[in-house]
């Protein structure tokens, strides 16, 4: 038996220790190590592989591993990059996926299938490994986060952009960001910027949310960059002195523009956003909605195939394994129904049948008793007359005797006066 | 550095490459801890002994609260399992833990059934849990997890062995659960005793083979202490929430004639041990241990039971919507097969049926057939009868009626002779 008590709100007499829990979580997250997976889209030429570069002060793109522009392609493909970076005692496991040959044909259309069909199968991955019989740690190569590029022509988003954000917001997390910002000046940035994001709305585009937490801090800065968007960036491989410090710079006849700068452009908020406060969270947003969208819509695919979808959307909640329970318990029950109504009526035709013979026996009995009834009375009849006749044989038998006795007794008397006549 | 699981699964795909500044993502750990804190943490313990070894007691000494419940008398007629959950702030960190105690458990004649309680409410958690992460529309991230994490598995401090109660429940809670045992109110047992006892409860553990918890001793941070740590098991606790005054503190202690026991005193007990281990270093560990290997065990023989295989016969790699709609398709078939299994039993039984009301039929009519012959019968022998006394009857009439003419003639005769002589007397 089993009992469970309602939930109580207790107050510690004395130092516990649980505190010490975020702690454990710290060490073992360390010990684990983290994986990212980052994807970049945009036209060749937006400056994708240097911004990624600029991102990870890292030569991810170089010679050796050149970037998505260099590798002209005919059909729009995916490419993996995967390099392991370590940092202050933490290791990333990062994932570049970018998609050379977008938007660079002359008929666009489908161009981003391939990218759908990437984000779905590193879904269906993760599915299938989480629902194996013998599951093991799983790797998460899921795509966490989508920089969407879009080219800086300062009128608003193209119909590829459009499309492909459409396509795209319910799968991953979207981060528009306009690039080479560095060729817009901060008025015509502004206006381009509100451009965008007004067509996003009227698109009913869903990018990257920031959400609102308690903590001020924090509140302030989402508030900033909620009203930057979307950013503008700049990136550089290049190193170059200004003021007498090295910084990551585009060197111009008319100065340089700093990557770093926030004056200049948004890199350093998408940084801090992208990786040092954000990244934990797009991986939760990856894991808590995208995926639970792709997963639900997969196996509610799975198990109503051939059935009325409208009648079971109430029923998603339950698991398939439930789903066959449940069905295996009303069939039981129907069973049972069934097995019950044909036993009644198997009752009622005996019950019919045997009556039918109970009556037809009752019928042939009365009937046999009657006919005996019947013999008996003809017998007593036959015995009365018997009887009757007996008596009448005997009462004219003795008449007789008498009768014979008389003429007897006559004819003796005769002689006897004929015998004294004589005298 | 020592190498990470992640580093050891990136393997030959990738490269490492340098950083040529500070890129900020060893704020990785930071961020995750901020969420693990905002979203809050759960803990499930599960105490198993005997009733009146001070399972409640330990329980509030160890979280420095007062708990509920009065304590239990020994005539429960079974083991009940009594689960409560608080909700306790230490700083910012928010724990919802859930304390399940066993009622009554060793306290019947009968102890067969005793572990049977116990096991099913682990499974029914594990149930909970699995049946959630199947839904199709599921909420894992704000499921209520109420698998349990941690066993306390009282033992009486007799001071000799285990009870062989202990052992055979043991054995059954090792594959679903950490057990951590414990030697209950040790303050019942001498030191050089208690030596003895522990290293006679872990050579019998160890023979039986039965698998308790032990403190990871692969992060490096905590190996050390946790090997120590390792070597002191069964912890000896006592517990008390009475305080007493020592030198100028209040502490938790037990006061005897003879002297008093303090609860926090490692000379005197194992408890700081206890909460060491169990709350400030492994709690996270004890979950993890949980639901990677006790949780995927029951959820691998559920599904095995199930009849979920990770290949086909054709060894083709496991593909879900292959897999369940074979198991749908499997499981249609089945139902169909009862339905008609059943529908063919009926008419078998109609058969036979009709057959029996056909024999009951059949003897009504002979019987009967067998009737009315006895009754034609009869009827001859009536009808004989009867022609026998009219042929006796008409033999009697004629008799009658050929007497009577005689009679007539004879009278006529004598008549006429009487005639005469009536005439002669007159003349």
């Amino acid at each position: 038996m089993f009992i469970y008590g309602p939930q109580q709100q207790k107050n510690l007499e004395g130092y516990v220790g649980f505190a010490n829990l975020p702690n454990q979580v710290y060490r073992k997250s360390v010990k684990r190590g983290f994986e990212f997976t980052l994807m970049v889209v945009g036209e060749s030429g937006l400056g994708k592989s240097t911004l990624i570069n600029s991102l990870f002060l890292t030569d991810l793109y170089s010679t050796e591993y050149p970037g998505p522009s260099h590798r002209i392609k005919k059909t729009v493909e995916v490419e993996q990059s995967k390099v392991l970076v370590k940092e202050g005692g933490v290791h990333l496991l990062l994932t570049i996926v970018d998609t050379p040959g977008f938007g660079d044909a002359v008929d666009n259309s489908n161009c981003w299938q391939p990218v759908i069909d990437h984000i779905d199968s590193k879904f269906e991955d993760y599915l299938n490994a989480e629902s194996r019989v013998n599951r093991r740690q799983m790797p998460d190569n899921r795509v966490h986060c989508c920089l969407y590029f879009i080219a800086p022509s300062g009128h608003g988003l193209k119909p590829l952009d459009i499309e492909f954000m459409k396509r795209l917001h319910e799968k991953v997390n979207i981060i528009p960001l306009i690039a080479k910002a560095d060729t817009m000046t901060p008025e015509e940035c502004q206006q381009f910027k509100k451009q965008i994001m007004k067509e996003i709305q009227e698109h009913k585009i869903k990018i990257y949310e920031f959400l609102e937490t308690d903590d001020e801090e924090e509140m302030k800065m989402i508030r900033k960059i909620k009203d930057r968007l979307p950013l503008a960036v700049v990136g550089s491989n290049t190193i170059i002195e200004v003021n007498g410090k090295p910084v990551r710079g585009r060197q111009y006849p008319w100065g340089v523009a700093e990557v770093e700068n926030g004056e200049h452009c948004d890199f350093t908020i998408l940084r801090n956003m992208l990786i040092r406060t954000h990244m934990q969270d797009l991986k939760d947003v990856t894991n808590n909605v995208h995926y639970e969208n792709y997963r639900s819509k997969k196996l509610a695919a799975v198990t109503y195939n051939g059935v009325d979808n409208n009648k079971n959307k109430g029923q998603l909640t339950k698991s398939p394994l439930a789903q066959m329970e449940e069905e295996r318990r009303d069939h039981v029950a129907k069973m049972k129904k069934m097995e019950q109504e044909m036993e009644q009526v198997f009752e009622m035709k005996v019950k019919e049948k045997l009556q039918k013979l109970r009556d037809s026996e009752a019928e042939l009995q009365r009937r046999h008793e009657q006919m005996k009834k019947n013999l008996e009375a003809q017998h007593k009849e036959l015995e009365e007359k018997r009887r009757h006749l007996e008596e009448e044989k005997g009462s004219w038998e003795a008449q007789q005797r008498i009768l014979e006795q008389q003429k007897l007794d006559a004819s003796r008397t005769l002689e006897k006066n004929k015998k004294k006549k004589i005298f | 550095m020592a190498s990470t699981e992640i580093a050891r699964q990136a393997g030959e795909g990738a490269r490492a490459v340098p950083l040529a500044g500070h890129v900020g993502f060893d704020s990785m750990p930071d961020q995750l801890v901020n969420k693990s804190v905002n979203h809050g943490f759960c803990f499930n313990i599960l105490c198993v002994g005997e009733t009146g070894l001070g399972k409640s007691t330990l329980m509030d000494t160890l979280f420095n609260t007062k708990f509920e419940g009065e304590p239990t008398q020994h005539n429960q007629p079974g083991v009940t399992l009594k689960s409560n959950t608080y909700e306790l702030q230490e700083s910012n960190v928010r724990l919802k833990l859930t304390v399940v105690n066993t009622v009554g458990f060793g306290d019947q004649i009968n102890k067969e059934q005793s572990y049977k309680s116990i096991v099913e409410f682990i499974d029914a958690q594990f149930e909970a849990y699995l049946q959630e992460e199947l839904k199709i529309k599921r909420t894992l991230h704000s499921y209520h997890d109420t698998r349990i994490h941690a066993c306390l598995y009282f033992i009486a401090p007799t001071g000799h062995s285990l009870k062989s109660l202990d052992l055979v429940t043991m054995k059954k809670l090792d594959s679903k659960v950490n057990i951590i045992p414990i030697i209950a109110k040790s303050d019942a047992i001498s030191k050089s005793e208690l030596a003895k006892f522990k290293i006679k409860i872990t050579s019998e553990l160890v023979s039986n083979g039965v698998q308790i918890y032990q403190f990871p001793t692969d992060d490096e941070s905590v190996a050390e202490i946790n090997s120590t740590m390792n070597s002191h098991l069964p912890f000896a606790v006592v517990g008390s929430t009475e305080e007493v005054k020592i030198g100028n503190k209040m502490v938790k202690a037990r006061q005897y004639p003879w002297g008093t026991v303090q609860v926090e005193n490692e000379n005197h007990c194992d408890f700081v041990k206890l909460r060491e281990m169990l709350i400030r270093v492994n709690m996270e560990d004890l979950r993890e241990q949980t639901h990677t290997r006790h949780y995927e065990l029951y959820r691998r023989c559920k599904l095995e039971e199930m009849g979920f295989k990770d290949t086909d016969p054709d060894c083709k790699p496991f593909s879900l919507q292959e897999t369940y709609e074979a198991k749908r398709n499997e499981f249609m078939g089945e139902l169909q097969k009862k339905e008609e299994e059943m529908r063919q039993m009926f008419v078998q039984r109609v058969k036979e049926k009709e057959a029996e009301l056909k024999e009951a039929e059949k003897e009504l009519h002979e019987k009967f057939d067998r009737l009315k012959k006895l009754h034609q019968d009869e009827k001859k022998k009536v009808e004989d009868k009867r022609k026998s006394l009219d042929d006796e009857l008409n033999t009697f009439k004629q008799k009658k009626t050929a007497a009577e003419l005689l009679l007539n003639q004879a009278q006529q005769a004598g008549g006429s002779t009487t005639l005469k002589r009536e005439k002669e007397r007159k003349n």
